[in-house]
């Protein structure tokens, strides 16, 4: 019982990331109609501005420490930080410790400025010209994005670590009555499943009870009707985009401290989220975050030992099986609408 | 000639005549002049030339007749490249029965993920294709490792049974006794000419490659096979059930990557699980799209563009780019410098990637296109139709 309840728990974080890379997805293709090969690079760029702010708020100056010597003998340098120094050690190396919790801030802003660039610029120019298309131009797009945070940050993971207060882990068998190191999960897989409900919520709460999101799903229902309203539709568009980017741009913020970001983790995300978006049914977002959950889920279940000494290897196509064996019985996903991109 | 027309003759011979001269022709610069790191003429180069070009001409088949977009060619390729190594392993060097199995495995490989993945079209198709690539790749890294050797990748071990192998056979890839990796040197002036063995059995292969494909292109099942792209629904009420043509497209364009997978372990007797992955099935598509899908011609020269370019550019350097651009005032040279530098050297695939999107957006023909509109603006004619159906197009690319 303990196993299955901590498969459980590993699963949703990962989870939680495809359901929100794949919710994005899904906003975009929901709306828009462009299949966005893109996506994950949005979510790396997201991870990256994590990276960026603690190298911002890392600044520092050197100065001379009389007291100590280097090796040499030399009198050693001492780095300080602009923030400590400004706000003494104790506020100064808070804020620095939060870094990625901020970075949230400050990727909401990058990432709406780099949505609405990427759909004026480019994909705007690809609404009526066909999926094939549609893929290539966004392939392309990507491999430019992530050409250059390479440029920029290297070919090396990048290790961003979680605020001290989120470092190790709870034991989260105790609170259900089993023994003492059953279940172990680190803290910050729990607070990125939270976070993820709490996007997911959101976004489906703006599109649900806001007069915008009433416009939007009226637009993604019958997006000509909407226009002969009088409604700016296409401007309504652009900004789900935006919003898309930044839910992908906050995932891969919070995801930076589970797994070092490198330049190409957005590719490697991205297969696995179009996966996760045809099982949850093209254009479904409820469909998207189910899918992103079972499968984050299934995944781990297959990663199992005992599941692995059956059939070996089957952790590695769990997903891909998944899929095909979808797509070929019930093609419009688990939750997708009668008659929308069944081709 | 030879059951093509005087248009398609005249291509082959083109195309015939670029890849028998290509050890002269990409080696325009002596040894020992400044220019001559850009000479391309050396064996391992021209070799991934043809190859790619194979490659890409088969997946030309598949995605420039029938508008199918695999996302998963890489894993005939690979496959290609495990079945010629294990016949190395298993018989000797001799590269010809590798090259059957590399052709009849992924055939059969072809088949498999074409049946199943064929019942989609669109993007479910590109998504189906890249899961099943996506699979073989891990599946190759990890519980496959006794076939493939893991991350290790499959080679040759002194081990190995090797049956065929006598004393006199050579140790390394060969057709009947013609070593792969010898080269015949020629030297004229300044200019030293490199004609490798197995640049010249790519080469071969390549004219056959190329021939077959001008024959299916112009075959009534080539025309099927673009009216299933044109119009698929009509097709169906025509009473014409696509399926058996697309499938066939499919293991034929298969068929290709699993050759160029075999070609490359016939040059280099390695086969590593790398080559299956999507990135490898997006260059294919690159290579394709840039060069122009659809036509003839334009694969080849988009997979010649895309190898000839990235050796160059990662050659070069800020030093060369100074030496370049010394004429400038010191200011703007270092300017201009400074702009450039990112889309060399290690930036290749950036500036790759921007060019590919301005080919999308601006030139859906690929490079073939652009070559066609340039010829256009010289000859000054009014466009019409009928005039610019030149050689090389053969088919609106869309």
């Amino acid at each position: 019982m303990d196993a299955i309840i901590l498969q459980i728990l590993n699963g949703l974080d990962k989870g939680s990331a495809y359901a929100l890379i794949a919710l994005g997805l899904t906003l975009i293709f929901g709306t828009l109609g462009v299949v966005n090969f893109a996506h994950g690079a949005l979510f790396m760029i997201g991870a990256f501005c994590a990276v960026t702010l603690s190298r911002i708020l890392n600044f520092s100056f050197e100065t001379i420490d009389p007291g100590k010597t280097d090796f040499l003998g030399n009198p050693a340098t001492v780095e300080t930080a602009y923030l400590e120094h400004w706000f003494g050690p104790e506020v100064g190396g808070a804020i620095i410790d939060w870094s990625v919790p901020l970075a949230i801030l400050f990727s909401i802003p990058v990432m709406l400025v780099v949505g609405f660039v990427m759909e004026r610029g480019l994909i705007k120019h690809f609404y009526k010209r066909e999926h094939a298309d549609q893929i290539l131009v966004t392939f392309g797009l990507a491999i430019v994005l992530q050409e250059i945070i390479k440029y920029f940050y290297g070919a090396n993971p990048i290790p961003t670590p979680a605020p001290d207060a989120f470092r190790g882990s709870l034991d989260f068998g105790v609170l259900l009555g089993f023994d003492p190191n059953a279940i172990i999960y680190p803290y910050w897989r729990l607070v990125y499943f939270l976070f993820a409900a709490v996007i997911i919520g959101a976004v489906f709460a703006f599109l649900r009870f806001t007069t915008f999101g009433m416009v939007v799903r009226a637009g993604m229902a019958d997006r000509e009707t909407v226009g002969l309203l009088g409604i700016n539709i296409d401007k309504r568009f652009t900004i789900m985009f935006g919003i898309a980017a930044a839910v992908a741009g906050m995932a891969g913020v919070m995801y930076a401290p589970i797994n070092s970001p490198n330049y190409h983790m957005g590719m490697d995300f991205l297969v696995l989220s179009f996966v996760v978006v045809v099982v949850g049914g093209m254009g479904s977002l409820p469909g998207a975050v189910l899918a992103g959950f079972l499968l984050g889920i299934l995944e781990s279940f297959a990663s199992m030992n005992e599941v692995k000494s059956i059939l070996p290897g089957i952790d590695q196509i769990i997903i891909y099986l998944v899929a095909i064996i979808i797509l070929l019985t019930r093609p419009r996903g688990l939750m997708g609408r009668k008659g929308v991109m069944e081709g | 000639m030879l059951g093509l027309n005087r248009k398609d003759f005249l291509l082959f011979l083109v195309v015939t005549f670029l890849a028998l001269f290509a050890p002269i022709l990409l080696n325009p610069f002596p040894v020992g002049s400044a220019m001559a790191q850009f000479n391309a003429g050396y064996p391992d180069l021209m070799q991934r030339f043809v190859i790619f070009g194979i490659f890409a001409i088969g997946f030309n088949i598949l995605f420039g007749l029938t508008g199918y977009l695999s996302f998963g060619h890489a894993a005939f390729l690979g496959v290609g490249s495990y079945s010629v190594v294990w016949m190395y392993k298993l018989l000797d060097y001799n590269i010809l029965p590798g090259l059957f199995l590399a052709i009849v495995v992924s055939a059969v490989f072809a088949l498999l993920i074409g049946f199943i993945s064929l019942r989609r079209s669109g993007i479910y198709f590109s998504i189906l294709t890249l899961a099943f690539a996506q699979m073989s790749f891990s599946l190759a890294y990890s519980v496959l490792t006794p076939i493939t050797n893991g991350e290790t990748g499959l080679q040759v071990y002194t081990s190995d049974p090797q049956i065929l192998m006598s004393g006199f056979s050579p140790s390394s890839p060969h057709l009947f006794g013609l070593v792969m990796n010898d080269s015949s040197y020629l030297k004229f002036g300044g200019w030293e000419f490199t004609f490798n063995n197995g640049y010249y059995l790519c080469a071969v292969v390549l004219m056959v490659a190329f021939y077959l494909s001008i024959r299916i292109f112009r075959s009534p099942f080539g025309l099927m096979l673009r009216a299933v792209k044109s119009n698929q629904t009509r097709l169906n009420y025509t009473g014409l059930n696509p399926r058996p043509y697309t499938l066939a497209a499919f293991v034929i364009s298969g068929m290709y990557a699993g050759l160029a997978g075999g070609l490359m372990a016939a040059m280099d007797p390695l086969a590593g699980a790398e080559r299956m992955q999507w990135t490898a099935s997006g260059e294919v598509v690159l290579m394709t799209i840039l060069g122009g899908a659809g036509t003839l011609i334009g694969p080849i020269l988009g997979a010649g563009f895309i190898k000839y370019f990235e050796n160059i550019f990662s050659k070069i350097n800020d030093s060369i780019l100074h030496s370049w651009f010394a004429f400038l005032p010191d200011g703007l040279e270092d300017a201009v410098v400074f702009i450039i530098h990112p889309f060399i050297g290690k930036g290749w695939h950036l500036t790759l990637g921007i060019l590919f999107v301005l080919v999308v957006v601006f030139l859906p023909g690929g490079l073939v296109e652009g070559g066609q509109r340039i010829a256009r603006l010289f000859r000054r004619k009014p466009a019409d139709k009928t005039d610019n159906d030149t050689s090389a197009k053969t088919d609106p690319a869309e």
